[in-house]
């Protein structure tokens, strides 16, 4: 390893910009000519849009233009898609719903666009939406997705009876049948995996520009995956063929998933920027993001656990509705699917896995892939019921975890995945040490003596992370390719310039990506910089989720840098007047084997260019290389998160008074990036165990559309963390990656559930565990000791 | 239009502004001083906080007419540009205090408040909750 | 935000007459409320009387057994101030419980009173320690101040301009803060001044600020935590949410006032 390769904690490349205010986000684009475009929403969950007047509206001060979706129509933009075909278990494909970008007819949920006023500033805009008359024939609304099959609930689409996407299933239930019959054991349980707002802190915006000169559109954009994004809007959405749409994703402040998606805002920015022949700038406000940002997670889920005398888990039976919203939005079909059903085996060996999903919609903003998208709802449902059977059963729920672990590998579960790697005894025995688990008794025992309640949690959790091969998720459904490009452009001097498909915002890559590259080409880091983010720089990728851009983007990288190094040996051969078999490439040196000549990097790189030395005809010249990466199989980090608490039984407060996370991410590039990663993994999820939870009311009106009554994490919120690793390389990718994007938010909610639960003696208790909620499951559990 | 005159980063600045322009769209729109971002519109997330007269304020929530002849410290005046980094911005980056960097600005300059406020009564346990109040968690 | 005039009067005499004279006038002190309602075009003030121009309106002064503290004193100078940590150090406390460090640099306690936010800290200490409200009209005791939600004894052309506050033998302020405001869910402010005892709950009650007399009754027998043990508010007349129901609040009452009481001495 040198001093800045793969292992070092290099300090992040990155940061000089961001310490100083020198980052740039789309925000922070301005262009000549600009206006601004505000949208005007639905006030009502499910209305007809009888008639929308806009004459007055146009004729206030600065307005440019009213837009609303009549127009969008006669102008044949196409409808948002979501590019994940599920098939239902009679054979039938889902119910997609057309999504145009504003409302056209009917207005399906509080915050649906229905008009678009663009102007030549925002304050002028918003006075003239003011003015925009939108004649609403209310309709009764849906909010709860329980309630959205049954007779007599709102029908939001026509293509869509009792507003059921698709009906989908997984694995055998003859099998899981037979299992459950001849349990010793069963452990059930209900449960709601509660709705997330995102909230990246950087809220969307979307700058949309058209050149008439070359008849081409520009899009400044806070997405995560810029030519996915221009691929939709070009092939399905129809704004202009894509070699005239140029997407750039400049500096952008936090996903989470969010901002994969294809929103209304940049197809309209981009829309109307045509119509107007101005640039058209859109910034979300918050409370505006938490109206229209996809939301994430929403299942009600009853599951089934069957054990033998033992304590063996035999059986796996899961029944879950997901709420989907209003509309499908991009990637939301597979979330609860492919992301979540596949992941039901967790760390054990379960030999019957069914598993059930009716996917719904509602009148509520769309929901889709939120940090670990399917896979935190599974680990809460295997997680939750084996910590219950062993409480049930009077089983130490480590054992318990024990008995049921996987032990070979490559292991093929009931349910899709073969796991190729790990060694969940080994993160689970680290965990116990570094937790203390002997000493958690006395513990508990000095936390009474102050009036406290002490639990602890375990999660033993596994995820699928770089989502691919390509040809599996294509006949699962998928509607792309989950590779992943790359380009190693070495310039004359010998500096790199690695243009990779991944974006980055918020996880490293300038560091990583160029850690990869210092130590494969020897050269410091600093002559290496990583480019992403814009269409007309870089090679059509696949962009950044489901944390795939070490597995998968790195593993492209490698791949060029393997040519690169071929055709430099070529170059180094000819350069020494030895033959290219013997030359031999270490430490940025290139040497003939067996001697003292050699050439450094630098000198190789020029030659390379200035072709001095060699003829045309035998070697191109330049150096630069370029390669697509298609995995061999999805990775699977998996590890063991405990969490203790210390529950106030009279105001029913929870503190997280110690976590340890032991991950198993195989190959780590940059281990200080790494703990950033859990570190941030796991405040989310204990935001969702504890803090966050997006409440409609009955009218589809959301109640928590801030964040003074949506409640993010704090620094107060979490205790000190201790991340410990450990490490079983991935065989599926040439470096051993897995990925650790998610892993926390993963782990976390179930953790901290656990933990709760065990502290209060009782199982009956809902995400976000308030201390309302914490307290009202005492009192319950009070009353039932009462009754009993 | 009420005019105002400001000292940012040490340069005296003036403007005929809207009375409506907060000091967050002084700053951003005006100065293009765009290291100050705004996360939410409820006074709640941080990511805007700069220093008036040395005290950290969120600048979304004060009019810029509000504060005439103050002096500002914004995240691009705290330390020389050809210089070295604050010891603010050095301990968060060294710490990796930081992931998409967004509310970075807000975050370190209500830490250097934090410092100037409490010197060396800061413990850890301080330092935790005394950061959290301002900034929510981003990445 | 909807366009409004900006006014920065001098004196308290003319930000009476510029509240007096224009339509749909508001003072701005902190502007931590206003400014963020403003923003989101829930309020349309046509003209924003500016006080912080105002002289006079600042600073901290112990005068015999009474606290004064101007209404532009910001929550940062009340919870930092060595006389108020000196004379009535719960209210020190209960200003540095308020929002986050951005916040108290600026929100003022004049403000905060006049805005009179069912979940606000003040209101609390206000009606809690017994307090004095001057305008430039008159004192008001804050028994008679606190009128409901949103509401107070303020007439519309009534400035805030100090509070007087009474030295009390003991006193402390609990807060359980909505996590997601920091405003609070629940505070309760307990004080003794000689033989006057008062509880005062801010955040829980569905008309705001008041007084538990049941509590104040038991705690003039014995002033300990004790005396209230098996005390309980009703559910009743409490404020319900997302955040707290109503028998929640109820409850957090009784533990919090308990709290108080212990921490008071």
């Amino acid at each position: 390893m040198n001093a800045t390769g793969i292992g070092a904690a290099v300090r992040r490349k990155e940061d000089q910009r961001f310490v100083t205010g020198k980052g740039h986000y789309t925000d922070d684009v301005n262009r000549p000519g600009q206006c601004h475009a505000y949208f005007l929403r639905s006030p009502h969950a499910h209305a007809r849009i009888k008639r929308i007047e806009t004459k007055a509206a146009a004729a206030m001060p600065g307005v440019l233009a009213v837009l609303t979706g009549v127009e969008l129509a006669a102008d044949k933009i196409g409808n948002l898609i979501c590019g994940w075909m599920i098939t239902s278990k009679d054979g039938s494909q889902m119910k997609m719903a057309a999504h145009p970008a504003i409302a056209h007819g009917k207005a399906n949920y509080v915050g649906d666009p229905v008009a678009v006023v663009v102007a030549e500033t925002l304050a002028q805009a918003k006075d003239a939406a003011e003015k925009v008359n939108v004649d609403y024939e209310l309709l009764p609304a849906l909010a709860d997705p329980a309630k959205a099959q049954s007779e007599g609930a709102p029908q939001i689409h026509e293509i869509a009876a009792r507003n059921t996407i698709y009906q989908w299933h997984l694995g055998e239930a003859k099998a899981v049948e037979v299992a459950f019959n001849s349990a010793k054991h069963v452990t059930k349980l209900d449960f709601i995996n509660n709705r997330l707002v995102p909230n990246a802190i950087e809220p969307r915006a979307a700058i949309g520009e058209y050149d008439s000169g070359s008849e081409s559109l520009t899009l400044w954009n806070t997405t995560q995956n810029p030519h996915v994004a221009r691929l939709v809007m070009s092939a399905f959405v129809g704004l202009a063929p894509e070699h005239k749409l140029r997407v750039i994703a400049p500096d952008v402040g936090g996903g989470f998933g969010s901002k994969i998606f294809i929103y209304p805002e940049e197809v309209v920015c981009l829309w109307a920027a045509r119509k107007v022949g101005r640039p058209v700038k859109w910034v979300a406000e918050r409370s505006e993001a938490f109206l229209t940002d996809a939301h994430g997670r929403d299942h009600v889920t009853h599951a089934e656990m069957a054990f033998d005398a033992e304590g063996k888990a035999t059986a796996l039976r899961v029944k879950t509705i997901a709420n989907l919203g209003a509309y499908m939005s991009t990637f939301s079909s597979s979330v609860p699917t492919y992301l979540y059903g596949t992941l039901l085996s967790g760390q054990y060996e379960i030999p019957a896995i069914y598993c059930e999903v009716d996917a719904v919609y509602t009148n509520t903003v769309p929901v889709d892939a939120y940090r670990g998208a399917g896979r935190p709802e599974a680990t809460f449902v295997v997680e939750r019921l084996i910590e219950v059977g062993a409480r049930e059963m009077g089983i130490d729920p480590a054992d318990l975890r024990k008995k049921n672990f996987i032990k070979n590998f490559p292991h093929q579960t009931p349910v899709i995945m073969t796991y190729d790697a790990g060694d969940y005894h080994a993160s689970l025995k680290k965990a116990l040490e570094v937790a203390d688990y002997g000493g958690f008794g006395k513990r508990k025992r000095e936390s009474a003596r102050h009036d406290k309640l002490r639990g602890i949690g375990f999660s033993t959790y596994i995820e699928a992370c770089g989502i691919a091969p390509s040809q599996a998720v294509g006949s699962l459904g998928c509607g792309v390719g989950l590779w992943e490009s790359a380009e190693v452009r070495v310039n004359p001097t010998g500096t790199v310039e690695v243009l990779t498909g991944c974006h980055q915002h918020g996880q490293g890559h300038e560091t990583t990506f160029a850690q990869v590259v210092s130590e494969r080409l020897g050269i410091p880091l600093e002559n290496v910089s990583v480019l992403h983010g814009d269409t007309d720089k870089v090679q059509f990728g696949m962009g950044t989720y489901g944390s795939r851009s070490g597995a998968v983007g790195i593993s492209a990288i490698v791949k060029a840098l393997d040519k690169i190094e071929a055709k430099a040996k070529k170059v180094a051969a000819h350069m020494l007047e030895a033959a290219e078999g013997d030359i031999v490439f270490a430490d940025g040196k290139f040497t003939v084997a067996g001697t003292d000549k050699s050439s450094a990097w630098g000198e190789v790189a020029l030659n390379a260019y200035t072709a001095h030395k060699f003829a045309g005809q035998e070697l191109e010249p330049g150096l630069k290389e370029g390669a697509f990466y298609d995995p061999t199989n999805f990775t699977f980090p998996a590890g063991c998160h405990i969490c203790e608490v210390e529950v106030d039984p009279q105001t029913g407060e929870s503190e997280i008074v110690a976590w340890t996370a032991v991950d198993d991410f195989g190959t780590v590039i940059n281990p200080m990036i790494v703990e950033g990663q859990v570190h941030g993994g796991i405040a989310q999820g204990v935001g969702q165990a504890l803090l966050e939870g997006a409440v409609y009311d009955k009218d589809g009106q959301l109640v928590t559309g801030s964040l003074m009554d949506y409640c993010m994490p704090r620094a107060h919120d979490l205790p000190a963390l201790k991340v410990e690793m450990t490490r079983t390389p991935s065989p599926s990718n040439p470096l051993g990656i897995k990925g650790c994007g998610e892993a926390g938010a993963i782990a976390a909610p179930v953790a901290v559930i656990n933990a709760i639960t065990d502290a209060i003696g009782s199982e009956d208790l809902a995400m976000p565990a308030t201390a309302q909620a914490v307290w009202q499951a005492l009192q319950k559990a009070q009353d039932r000791r009462k009754a009993a | 239009m009420p005019a105002v005159a400001l000292t940012v980063n040490g340069k005296p600045v003036t403007g005929d502004v809207d009375p409506r322009t907060l000091l967050v769209q002084f700053l951003r729109e005006n100065l293009r001083l765009t290291g100050t971002h705004v996360g939410c519109d409820t006074s709640q997330c941080g990511a805007c906080v700069v220093h008036v007269d040395g005290k950290a304020v969120k600048a979304c929530t004060v009019f810029v007419w509000q504060i005439d002849g103050a002096n500002i410290t914004t995240i691009e005046g705290l330390a020389d540009p050809n210089g070295p980094l604050h010891p603010m911005q050095e301990a968060f980056r060294e710490h990796h205090g930081l992931q998409c960097g967004y509310c970075t600005p807000g975050m370190i300059m209500t830490a250097v408040d934090m410092v100037n406020r409490k010197g060396h009564d800061l413990d850890d346990p301080t330092i935790a909750i005394s950061a959290a109040a301002p900034a929510t968690i981003t990445s | 935000m909807y366009a409004f005039t900006q006014h920065r009067p001098a004196t308290v005499r003319q930000a009476a007459s510029l509240l007096a004279k224009q339509e749909e006038a508001k003072l701005l002190a902190g502007g931590h409320t206003l400014i963020p309602t403003m923003k989101l075009r829930l309020a349309g003030p046509k003209h924003l009387v500016d006080l912080s121009k105002v002289e006079g309106l600042s600073g901290i002064e112990m005068k015999g057994r009474s606290l004064t503290i101007g209404a532009m004193t910001t929550h940062v100078e009340v919870q930092t101030s060595p006389v108020v940590r000196e004379n009535i150090p719960a209210l020190a406390e209960l200003a540095g419980k308020i929002g986050d460090p951005a916040v108290r640099h600026r929100g003022t306690i004049g403000g905060s009173l006049a805005n009179n936010d069912p979940n606000a800290d003040y209101p609390a200490a206000a009606l809690g320690l017994g307090a004095t409200i001057i305008t430039n009209k008159r004192r008001i005791p804050a028994d008679e101040f606190f009128k409901g939600l949103f509401e107070t004894a303020l007439e519309p052309d009534e400035i805030v301009t100090k509070v007087q506050f009474p030295k009390v033998n003991k006193a402390a302020y609990v807060k359980f803060p909505n996590p997601a405001s920091r405003y609070a869910l629940v505070g309760v402010f307990v004080s003794k001044r000689s033989s006057e005892i008062r509880v005062v709950v801010t955040g829980a009650g569905a008309n705001g600020v008041f007084r538990v007399t049941a509590f104040e009754e038991a705690l003039k027998k014995r002033f300990g935590a004790k005396s209230l043990e098996g005390l309980t508010v009703p559910a009743d007349g409490m404020a319900s949410d997302i955040h707290g129901s109503a028998e929640y609040r109820a409850h957090l009452i009784g533990v919090l006032a308990r709290r108080a009481v212990a921490a008071a001495g």
